[in-house]
């Protein structure tokens, strides 16, 4: 269903060969290019991503073991699976994180419409720019305040200093935080509590402008009020980009995704529809876990 | 095909630009280059050593005592037997005194101090004391052992202030050892009656021994380089004595005196002295290398 | 153990008797009385020291012997100006040369470098730290001081509008070349230090930093050095104390004479290269202000150690109160540098 949006968004952008060079620097002068046809890129029209034989080591251990999945634009895919089964290690591999650690690696294919993200002339950087990471505890710089945590994505891209500030604040208030920190911008951002910094992480990433958005158990070290103020941004996000979302809490899985796959032993059991997965699984495996029987 | 290069400009948007990865490069670049530089001055030392120490290096070199003759080109110069026995029984004495002192302060500090503001004090001026320059501890004797006792310079005066200086490396070392010791181990033993004492003395020590054993050779080999503190507490001499009490030579000290000689053959002779004494340090070092690989407390 | 069961029949088992418990006594109290003998030790050294001081600070005051800058042996009159000044001159340009080369091999050793690489070039660092000081003293004179001449004098011509750095005649012993040897002797302990702050930077941060798109240098400059700048000053302060403290190489390359230094490649003095040289033949007041020297020494080398294992340790500290971190880190910090 999703194979159309972003064929067509990738029209407009690979038309024009200065556009790259524009575009090194600035994330929107695409608005500017002469080819442009569509004025702006619509904010509901995203950009998948596609697993394909999906394999991650660490050494020589596989933890996951070939794992073909789609995740479709603008909506929000859940991982569910026990603990260990691979999931964390997976959606690492979506943004080529997994291969930071020391002797790990990935093999098969990641596809971001149609680009795969592990060819060999693909710069690793633009990777992690394209496809953003919440992690599972907060982790804004200890020795940055609020503003500059979200602006330091901002600041390695581009020289321009004018738009930072309006950057800042539409990052700020897309992760719904504006409200709460708008008097103390220069105050250390480790001094906000949990969830406002999981918050804080999340306009980080949003600041960047990045089209997909990876999210490992961001609510794992959160108190409930925090975790649903942050299922609440997760729905209106996906208006902007397309979520991936780890938890090891089916009710949260079930009350924020549209789809849901469920993982066991590095494998993937079965993708679907969030309330066919919840209710009506092909799997017995699926059904034991949704339902509690182990897990 | 075709895929690719599509797919290469669709990414493109989000690619570091020229400049970034430019600056990643330099930046790395510098960092390599520093790392190398940093290498640079040890080999060039170890090979200008090994150039000139070598040539002067010879059986009789080292079976003969300096003669003190910088003048007659004729008369032999003599080796470093004196200095390389004074360095020898200068540091054992050193290592005698410091070792049991050290390791006892430790166990004091780990089993008995705790977290008790003396231990934390004592803690905080011991590593203090490690940056203590070498040759304030040279005063430090000289003003004890020589000023208004009307004795002079003695190969055990210069063994105590290079006892002095090796003790905070023996305390802290021994110290991080000692607390390897898992908790465990110790209340095991305490659970079966045995008083402290014995707890420390045949369950606490043996356990850390090995691992002290490093910090110990490390604290050696320091002492056995150091110039500065020897100078005005065992003094320079030529001849070999086996009596502490005596002026004693040491390598770095004849090899201090034998740079500033205008006599070639001295400089020689430096140069055949400091490879020794690089040598031996570099021994003491390997070994304590070998042994903490192989006593990992863990 | 059995002692206590045989010889106290009459009393309960569960009662150590005196006897069995002295042991216990003895060894703590022995190890407790040879702690408190150490430091009194040195405290009586102190004492002691500033005793022998005393005559030449009154005879023309502390200040006098802090800030004139005549050091004249012949006129017995000692002011210690050039020797603090000299001291100060080489310990920091030791720091400007040495600080930056021992953070980059650290940020190399634990951010950049492969893996097989790793044990190897550290071993070989540490090793210069093996090297006896005067072993760098000779290497320096008869190696480095000739071969850098040329190059000392281009620059000497080149920069002559800079004072103190331009023009004159390059000496072989000299300022710089004291500086460079203690850049050198200085590397392995900023270095080791560094490289064990810089661990302790928990993933967390720099994976945030990564995931953001920033380059590897990008990552290192967000989120690794911001979080060590306090331990890195730390490391550096503690190089800055060996580096005033250190004496032989500098007595043997910084040309020993005590003048004001008037010029980076000219000749110059430091307290250390002060007491090394004329401790043996001084006299009277003569070595009262070499004692004195060495106070201004050990005084000084106390604030600058005092300071650096403070920031270290709270650098080590601030790291362990966060739950990610290893409590080791502040005892993988402060065992004493070894050289």
């Amino acid at each position: 269903m999703s194979t159309d949006g972003p064929a067509a968004t990738a029209v407009p952008h690979n038309d024009p060969m200065e556009l790259e060079h524009h575009t090194a620097d600035e994330t929107h002068p695409a608005t500017d290019a002469p080819a442009t046809a569509q004025p702006q890129r619509p904010a509901h029209q995203g950009h998948s991503v596609r697993l394909e034989g999906l394999r991650a080591f660490y050494g020589e251990a596989e933890q996951v073991r070939g794992i073909s999945l789609e995740f479709p634009a603008n909506q929000v895919t859940a991982i569910i699976g026990p603990s260990g089964c691979g999931k964390s290690t997976m959606i690492r591999c979506v943004n080529r994180m997994h291969e930071e650690i020391p002797g790990a690696h990935a093999k098969g294919k990641v596809l971001l419409d149609d680009v795969d993200l592990y060819d060999p002339a693909v710069d690793v950087v633009a990777v992690r720019r394209a496809i953003g990471m919440v992690f599972q505890k907060p982790n804004p710089f200890p020795t940055m305040s609020i503003f500059d945590n979200v602006a330091a994505g901002l600041r390695l891209t581009s020289r321009r200093r004018e738009n930072l500030s309006h950057k800042v604040e539409s990052a700020l208030r897309s992760a719904s935080l504006w409200d709460e920190v708008k008097d103390r911008l220069s105050s250390p951002g480790a001094g906000l509590s949990g969830g406002q910094q999981q918050r804080l992480c999340i306009a980080r990433s949003l600041a960047v402008d990045p089209e997909v958005l990876l999210m490992d158990e961001p609510c794992s070290a959160l108190d409930p009020i925090a975790t649903l103020k942050i299922e609440e941004l997760i729905d209106q996000l996906k208006q902007r980009v397309t979520i991936v979302i780890v938890t090891h809490n089916m009710q949260q899985a079930a009350r924020v995704a549209d789809r849901t796959a469920f993982m066991l032993s590095g494998a993937l059991v079965e993708v679907g529809p969030t309330q066919e997965i919840f209710t009506t699984p092909g799997d017995l495996r699926t059904e034991e876990y949704v339902t509690g029987k182990f897990g | 095909m075709s895929g690719h290069g599509q797919a290469q400009r669709q990414l493109q948007r989000f690619a570091p630009s020229r400049a970034r990865q430019r600056s990643d490069r330099l930046a790395r670049g510098f960092i390599l280059a520093a790392t190398v530089i940093a290498l640079i001055p040890l080999v060039l030392i170890l090979y200008y050593l090994l150039s000139k120490g070598l040539s002067s290096w010879s059986p009789s070199f080292f079976t003969t005592d300096p003669t003190g003759n910088t003048f007659f080109a004729k008369a032999s110069i003599g080796g470093i037997k004196s200095a390389i026995l004074g360095t020898i029984e200068i540091v054992a004495l050193a290592s005698a005194i410091s070792i049991p002192a050290g390791i006892g302060v430790a166990v004091w500090l780990v089993e008995y101090g705790g977290e008790r503001l003396a231990a934390h004090l004592v803690r905080f001026f011991v590593d203090v004391l490690t940056g203590v320059p070498s040759i304030v501890f040279g005063l430090f004797i000289y003003i004890a052992l020589i000023v208004g006792t009307g004795s002079s310079y003695a190969g055990y005066k210069g063994s105590l202030a290079l006892s002095l200086l090796m003790l905070p490396v023996v305390i802290r070392s021994a110290e991080v050892v000692l607390q390897l010791v898992p908790g465990a181990l110790r209340e095991a033993a305490l659970a079966l009656g045995a008083p402290r004492w014995r707890v420390i003395f045949s369950v606490v020590l043996p356990t850390a021994l090995p691992g002290m054993v490093t910090g110990v050779l490390l604290a050696i080999a320091r002492a056995a380089g150091e110039t500065a503190p020897l100078l005005f507490t065992a003094a320079a001499t030529f001849k070999t004595d086996f009596n502490l009490g005596q002026f004693m030579n040491s390598l770095p000290v004849q090899i201090y005196n034998d740079v500033t000689s205008p006599t070639t053959s001295v400089v020689n002779r430096a140069w055949g002295a400091a490879l020794t004494l690089v040598t031996m340090i570099l021994i003491l070092n390997l070994l304590a290398r070998l042994v903490s690989r192989r006593s990992r407390l863990a | 153990m059995e002692a206590a069961s045989v010889a106290g029949g009459d009393r309960s088992v569960l009662e150590r008797s005196p006897l069995a418990r002295l042991p216990d006594r003895l060894l703590k109290y022995s190890l407790a009385a040879l702690t408190a003998l150490i430091l009194a030790l040195i405290v009586y050294f102190f004492i002691r020291l500033v005793g022998e001081a005393e005559p030449v600070f009154a005879k023309s005051g502390i200040l006098d012997f802090a800030f004139n800058n005549d050091w004249n042996v012949g006129a017995n009159h000692f002011g210690a100006l050039p020797l603090v000044l000299g001291t100060l001159i080489t310990s920091v340009l030791a720091l400007i040369i040495g600080v930056p080369v021992a953070v980059a091999t650290a940020v190399y050793l634990t951010e950049l470098c492969p893996s097989r690489v790793k044990t190897p070039v550290t071993v070989l660092i540490e090793l210069l730290a093996a090297v006896p000081s005067v072993v760098y003293g000779l290497w320096g004179i008869f190696f480095l001081a000739p071969k850098l001449q040329p190059l000392e004098q281009w620059l000497a011509d080149r920069l002559s509008f800079i004072p103190f750095v331009g023009g004159g005649l390059v000496t072989i012993p000299n300022i710089f070349i004291a500086g460079l040897i203690l850049a050198i002797m200085i590397l392995p302990i900023v270095s080791a230090i560094s490289r064990e702050v810089i661990a302790t930077v928990p993933p967390d941060h720099k994976e945030a930093a990564l995931g953001l798109g920033a380059t590897r240098w990008e990552m290192i400059r967000l989120a690794v050095l911001p979080y060590c700048r306090a331990g890195i000053t730390g490391a550096s302060m503690l190089g800055l104390g060996r580096a005033v403290g250190e004496t032989i190489a500098v007595t043997i390359v910084i040309g020993d004479a005590p003048q004001l230094p008037h010029q980076l490649f000219g000749q110059g003095y430091s307290l250390a290269a002060v007491i090394a040289n004329e401790f043996g033949e001084a006299q009277g007041l003569h070595r009262s202000a070499l004692f004195a020297a060495g106070l201004a020494l050990f005084v000084l080398t106390l604030l600058v150690n005092g300071v650096a294992r403070l920031l270290v340790l709270r650098a080590s500290r601030s790291r362990s109160a966060s739950p990610a971190n290893p409590a080791s880190a502040g005892t993988a910090i402060v065992p004493a540098p070894v050289r």
